[in-house]
């Protein structure tokens, strides 16, 4: 019987073209692991399989490089992804208690993601946007100075 | 060559861009073009100028007016006014906060006036994706400089007796480490560029590659050249997709100019430079675990030595320093060593940038000599504590550095002298602290920073946080006991003396610089269960004040724990055994009768 990929034809053709350009490169894993976690938005095990046989490195240490950066993920992601930042200068204007806002507003912890699968929270250490704490990224974007308050104005921005 | 009557500088740092600075640059466009003035005007934009906490903000030339604060239609206006009419707009200027004059340039205004820029010398001046434009700056002048006329030797003497040393953190003396590696066996050999800013809240590194990032490339290849190297590797972090990309397109633009690759100005010197992108770990931050990374692998550290420069990259010689520290090389290069030992302190040679957070007026980026004091940094530049609040300590050098207290202000700022505090340099964070902050949970907050990045690798870091962490959490949560406070000294100079890398050695500094400085708050959360910043919140008690309550009935509403008792119209009063601590209550009260102690 005939194996079919059932994992969408144009992201497979992507990931072929990506480990091709790097087949047998070890050194190459975390760019790899980059830019396949941008195709499929995180990284699936028969993405890491498929990986770790190209550039000739064991699933193990594939694994390992995955859990080891906080940036790669196994878990699928939300369509808008909310980065808290929660570095130092971040801290002392109240980027705690936006935090806690945020998980009350969408009842989910830091690394989960809500159940309609709009938003994906999380907490990072620092944007490098110090001068404007407390500061959030949501996608692309960056707000900063947030008040507990703007938050539901700033998520409704995103709703689809 | 078109010739422009005015150049109206944009910034595009990070800050301005969160501040929307996107949409004053396209108003401004707008309305050029809709006043026809296209062939006259340029609008030019630019890396961080350093004033965040005012954008966005535009800089007008020939006059170097600066404009603050700006929205959309204070473009139409300053270009209608100013750019039209060659009237300046007054309400947009800088005003002084002591007496509210406006200041319209740079040299009116103190932020600007008292610095030096060596570092910083391009950025928020130039267009960073414009080469031609760091050309004119001056720029890979001094690469030139050194393929047509100087021996590799005489570039490593140079360095060396300039004194410049590592901007990351260390302070190694860069000159020393170019010699080891140009005399380490081995090749080929390597140049790397630290630019994986981990420590929450520094932005200088962002702020030179987002600004002027061919100034790290020509420092990287004049380097290259002194030790035998043709090949660099800059390693930033994927928090920085800004940076990633002028990078790369100056990496681009130098190689088509001639200025990186093959046989450099026809001298037969080769030089390439390559990024990679880190994946979200602040220990890659030391360098033995960010060559791992480069090489593909987990980002562990490994013992030194033998130290990079011997054997880093493939095993190979290889020169690792800051972003920061390589920005410096070319300007020491075109001046000559003796101008840049000219500034700075006996020990500590040239300038260092410092990025100002945390509870100042004027946050931002400044580069001040070295041996400038902090209260001229916080005070002079940094404008001083918002809201009349009390400044209570500035914390240098994240999670690895300490806190100073008011009394060590007037203390020159180098290598030297923050060590001698319990701080350390780093890579110049400085987060301002005022009297609302509660150094056992800022110490708490470093260690799960710490505990939380530790690779694992060794136990004093991965065992030796965590206990210290549980320690700090229990006094956090009034739970403190007799003894806490010796145990946490006694842990945190074990872990210093065995720890295996730069990240658990100066983990317990937060934390051993706070019991020095602050013990008292120690003690008030063991022994009184008080938190005398109110900040911790299992320790803080909400009363209401019976004299200045009316029984409205608002925070009897709004109490989500329902602690919170009265008859309408007189005085209230909260449960202590029900309350949750969430200060709802306090925020909403309109007559300011609840209060914590």
């Amino acid at each position: 019987m005939a194996v079919t990929c059932q994992c969408g034809g144009e992201r497979t053709r992507k990931l072929e073209a990506l480990l091709d350009r790097y087949r047998g490169q070890p050194q190459a894993l975390i760019q790899v692991l980059h830019q396949a976690q941008e195709i499929y938005g995180y990284l699936p095990r028969e993405v890491l399989k498929k990986v770790s046989l190209a550039l000739n490195v064991p699933l193990s240490q594939v694994y390992g490089v995955v859990s080891f950066y906080s940036f790669f993920t196994i878990h699928p992601k939300g369509r808008h992804r909310i980065s808290v930042c929660k570095g130092t200068a971040c801290y002392v204007r109240g980027a705690e208690q936006l935090l806690e806002h945020l998980r009350e507003e969408l009842r989910i912890k830091p690394g989960e993601t809500t159940a309609d699968g709009e938003f994906s929270l999380e907490v990072v250490r620092c944007l490098g946007a110090c001068g404007l704490g407390p500061v959030i990224m949501v996608d692309e974007d960056v707000h900063a100075r947030v008040m507990p308050e703007r938050i539901p104005d700033i998520l409704s921005a995103y709703r689809s | 060559m078109n010739l422009y009557r005015a150049h109206v500088l944009v910034c595009a740092g990070a800050g301005c861009i969160s501040s929307g600075c996107q949409g004053v640059k396209n108003a401004l466009l707008e309305s050029i073009s809709r006043l026809g003035l296209e062939r006259e005007v340029k609008v030019v934009e630019t890396g961080c100028m350093g004033p965040c906490d005012l954008g966005p903000v535009i800089v007008v030339y020939p006059e170097g007016v600066f404009y603050r604060k700006l929205k959309p239609a204070d473009a139409v206006e300053i270009a209608e006014e100013h750019l039209l009419k060659g009237r300046v707009v007054e309400r947009l200027l800088y005003r002084v906060p002591e007496d509210g004059r406006t200041a319209a340039t740079f040299d009116q205004i103190d932020f600007f006036k008292k610095q030096t820029r060596i570092a910083l010398r391009n950025t928020g001046i130039i267009n960073p994706e414009s080469v031609e434009e760091y050309i004119a700056r001056d720029g890979y002048r001094a690469l030139g400089k050194v393929l047509s006329s100087m021996s590799p030797q005489e570039v490593i003497e140079c360095v060396k007796k300039s004194g410049l040393r590592g901007r990351g953190g260390a302070g190694f003396p860069t000159g020393l480490k170019w010699e080891f590696s140009a005399k380490a066996p081995g090749s080929p050999k390597y140049v790397v560029c630290n630019a994986d800013e981990g420590d929450p809240g520094a932005f200088m590194d962002r702020s030179i590659l987002e600004g002027d990032p061919h100034s790290v490339l020509e420092g990287m290849a004049i380097c290259g050249y002194a030790i035998g190297a043709n090949q660099g590797y800059v390693y930033v972090r994927a928090e920085y997709p800004l940076a990633v990309q002028r990078l790369s397109l100056a990496i681009e633009k130098a190689r088509e100019y001639g200025l990186l690759g093959q046989n450099i100005f026809g001298t037969g010197f080769s030089f390439d430079v390559e990024i990679r992108v880190g994946a979200g770990a602040f220990v890659c931050g030391e360098e033995t675990a960010l060559l791992a990374s480069i090489e593909g692998r987990r980002g562990e550290p490994r013992p030194r030595p033998p130290f990079p420069a011997q054997s880093g990259l493939w095993g190979k010689p290889t020169v690792i320093n800051n972003v920061e520290t390589w920005a410096n090389v070319p300007p020491i290069i075109l001046n000559g060593p003796e101008w840049f030992a000219s500034i700075g302190t006996e020990k500590s040679k040239g300038t260092k940038v410092f990025a100002l957070a945390g509870k100042v007026n004027n946050t931002g980026l400044v580069e001040v000599p070295m041996g400038t004091t902090l209260r001229e940094i916080i005070f002079d530049l940094g404008g001083g504590i918002p809201g009349g609040k009390q400044f209570k300590a500035v914390q240098t050098g994240g999670p690895s550095g300490g806190c100073i207290p008011a009394r060590y202000l007037d203390v020159p700022v180098d290598y030297e002298s923050l060590t001698q505090l319990g701080a350390i340099m780093g890579s110049g964070g400085m987060i301002v602290l005022d009297e609302d902050t509660c150094m056992v949970d800022l110490a708490r907050f470093f260690l799960e920073f710490v505990q939380d990045e530790s690779c694992g690798k060794c136990s004093p870091c991965r065992i030796g946080t965590k206990r210290m962490l549980e320690i700090l959490e229990r006094i956090t949560r009034g739970e403190g006991r007799d003894g806490d406070i010796e145990l946490l000294e006694e842990l945190g100079h074990h872990i210093k003396s065995s720890a295996l890398c730069g990240l658990g050695q100066t983990a317990p500094n937060p934390v051993l610089s706070t019991i020095r400085y602050f013990r008292e708050e120690y003690e008030a959360h063991i022994y009184q269960k008080k938190c005398p910043a109110r900040v911790c919140r299992e320790l803080v008690v909400y009363t209401i004040d019976e004299e200045k309550c009316n029984g409205c009935g608002r925070c009897r509403v709004v109490c989500p724990a329902g602690a919170i008792f009265g008859e309408k119209k007189k005085p209230h009063r909260i449960e202590v055994e029900k309350c949750i601590r969430c200060g709802t209550c306090m925020e909403k009260c309109k007559f300011s009768a609840i209060y914590s102690l």
